[in-house]
């Protein structure tokens, strides 16, 4: 009898895990319309290993200092790297599995690439370009052509159809790049640094044009950047990566409100510190403590702005409960004020203004006193 | 002034006698061909029999080893440049050595092999009926086998030279690697392929060592134009001299006209 009911127990239990186990399969199918893959590449020296998913019509941004592995994993999901080891699923199709000696290769992956430097293709007009990808794919040579020039015109540059890449500027060939890509209508769309190249000027215009393009496109979408303002402005997620871990991972706005690494704080410039909290008193990892307005225990992210900083020449009397001398390290412009970089327990950013640059005499190696009310802070739990 | 002509393109006296000396060397003979032409009769000797025949020869038997040696150099290249296939560091050495075989002994190693009793020869012969020593085709072959090491090297050079990115781009866009190869890859490495062209096609205007040996020296079938100059200067040293300027002329031609493909313009 018990023996029965624990059978029956056992059986419920298999019932019920086979219920959750087709939950999940109805969810991949939910998820099955995307991206979603463990990436592992080992060399010599370095190893790549991230999760990386994205949902249709997702534009996910990798971002990362140089070296992080960026252009690496996006190379392994267009099949160009081989993995060591994990899976690439993309709507519920295996492009990539190593365990299963599955490996699609690149030509055979519903997967559009826009590469850093575009790699245009010298020898073809701007038009051949673009209907390269639909001729490679069968499409008969007039209706290529036909599609090509509706994809140049969707990306503003109709009449530059018979142009060489050599002829078109670092804007335009970015556009003809995006089109060439979007033009076999890939289910995922890479982006491999798609506006380093340009200069400070056509960036604006063609990063609000290429954010256009992306949420018309209905893919999945994974984005490679060194630059935080492109992340912010194309991508709906930010992962941040640092040496081939992922080491922070969300929305824009919470990647730059709660930065947890140095790195993404330098990033977003916000002065970042990881310490132990006990009550109002936050002892920090390095060394140094902070006063904040908001009490806690454990370990604790503390961040504040640069602009919260107040610098003096002298010790400065009265209120500000973080108080600590500092020595200038480096002055640079930063938009319309100067960013000083200030070493001290704990090295801290400061924004200051040109004038207060020019009143407080700052040079690298002048003596001051940095304060911070402790009402500028914010504490996050670690 | 100074500034047109900075010092560093003073060239030093070291440097300087040997490079005029190397320029005399390479030019005075070409020079002496010119003093020494029979102008005079020049026409005549023109007019000769067999001089046309053996001008036509060579410019056809040269061409069609050129495209000979492209049609299976250029696969060879690239397999050499971008395939993975064991033993590259080998074949590659083994490409280079009619380089600088001797011309005669890659003839006699051809008529050991394709002759009537050689390794292949004789199947050819007893199957097909077919003979290839000392016939038009065997002057193909010949020059074929000294020249085709020149355009492979050049194709492979221009093949490492190139971005095999692009490669990737075609591949991302749905492209297999025959079309790659087509459309991307070949059209990239054109003027490599060019070079490679001219300089086997010049090799093979001149060859004479495996011609004679595996092909013969019968006027009209076999008689290339070093054969002929060769030949003519046992009898007739004018004819000779002639035979050379039209050679001179018609390779210098060439090469000057397509000379902007392969020379980088300075």
């Amino acid at each position: 009898m018990s023996e029965r009911s624990e059978g029956t127990a056992q059986h419920s239990e298999r019932s019920e895990r086979t219920v959750q186990q087709g939950e999940r399969t109805i969810q991949k199918g939910g998820r099955s319309l995307s991206l979603d893959a463990a990436l592992r590449v080992e060399r010599p020296g370095f190893v790549l290993d991230i999760q990386l998913t994205a949902r249709p019509g997702e534009v996910v941004a990798l971002i990362g200092p140089n070296g992080a592995g960026k252009s690496t994993a996006l190379r392994a999901l267009a099949g160009l790297e081989p993995l060591s080891a994990g899976v690439v699923h993309l709507d519920g199709e295996t492009l990539d599995d190593p365990a299963a000696r599955v490996r699609l290769r690149p030509e055979q992956r519903p997967v559009g690439v826009v590469f850093q430097d575009y790699l245009l293709f010298p020898h073809l007009s701007a038009l051949e370009n673009v209907a390269f990808g639909p001729r490679a794919h069968g499409v008969a040579k007039r209706q290529a052509r036909t599609l090509a020039q509706e994809w140049l015109r969707r990306v503003g540059l109709g009449d530059l159809a018979s142009a060489k890449p050599g002829q078109l500027s670092g804007g335009q060939a970015q556009r003809v790049a995006l089109a060439r890509a979007l033009a076999v209508e890939p289910r995922l769309l890479l982006l491999d640094e798609p506006l380093a190249a340009l200069d400070a000027a056509t960036r604006v215009d063609v990063r609000a044009d290429l954010r256009r393009h992306l949420s018309a496109y209905d893919g999945s979408c994974v984005l490679v950047t060194h630059d935080p303002l492109d992340a912010m402005v194309l991508a709906d997620r930010i992962v941040v990566l640092e040496a081939g871990q992922i080491t922070q991972e969300g929305r824009p706005a919470e990647v730059a409100r709660a930065p947890r690494t140095t790195y993404v704080a330098r990033l977003v410039g916000l002065n970042l510190y990881r310490g132990y909290a006990d009550g109002p008193v936050v002892r920090l990892a390095g060394s140094g403590e902070v006063t904040v307005a908001q009490p806690s225990t454990g370990e604790v992210f503390v961040a504040f702005q640069p602009s919260a900083v107040a610098l003096h020449p002298e010790r400065p009397a009265g209120s500000p409960r973080n108080c600590w001398p500092v020595t200038v390290s480096t002055v640079e412009r930063h938009g319309d004020l100067m960013r000083v970089r200030l070493a001290g327990v704990p090295p801290v950013l400061a924004d200051v203004t040109a004038g207060a640059v020019a009143d407080l005499g700052l040079t690298p190696g002048t003596q001051l006193w940095a304060a911070v009310k402790a009402a500028e802070t914010r504490v996050y739990p670690a | 002034m100074t500034r047109s002509r900075p010092f560093s393109t003073r060239i030093p006296v070291v440097l300087g006698i040997p490079a005029l000396f190397g320029i005399a060397f390479l030019v005075i003979p070409l020079l002496g061909l010119l003093v020494r032409a029979p102008w005079g009769s020049l026409i005549t000797h023109l007019h000769e029999p067999g001089v046309w025949e053996a001008l036509r020869l060579s410019l056809l038997c040269a061409t069609l080893a050129t495209l000979v040696s492209v049609a299976f150099g250029v696969p060879l290249a690239w397999a050499l440049a971008r395939s993975e296939i064991p033993g590259r560091a080998l074949i590659r050495a083994l490409v280079t050595v009619p380089l600088v075989l001797p011309p005669v002994v890659g003839g006699v190693a051809l008529l050991l092999v394709l002759g009537r009793r050689g390794l292949v020869g004789q199947w050819l012969d007893q199957w097909f009926g077919i003979s290839l020593p000392f016939s038009t085709t065997a002057v193909v072959l010949a020059e074929s086998f000294v020249a085709m090491p020149f355009l492979v090297l050049s194709v492979e050079g221009a093949l490492r030279g190139a971005d095999r990115r692009y490669d990737e781009a075609a591949a991302t866009l749905g492209a297999s690697s025959w079309l790659t190869f087509r459309r991307v890859t070949l059209p990239l490495v054109a003027p490599g392929v060019a070079a490679g062209a001219v300089l086997a096609w010049a090799r093979a205007l001149g060859e004479f060592g495996a011609t004679i040996t595996f092909a013969g020296n019968f006027p009209g079938t076999t008689q290339t134009m070093p054969l002929a100059v060769y030949v003519a200067l046992e009898t007739s040293p004018d004819a000779a001299i002639v035979l050379s300027l039209l050679l001179l002329a018609v390779s210098v031609g060439v090469l000057v006209a397509l000379r902007h493909r392969w020379v980088p313009t300075a």
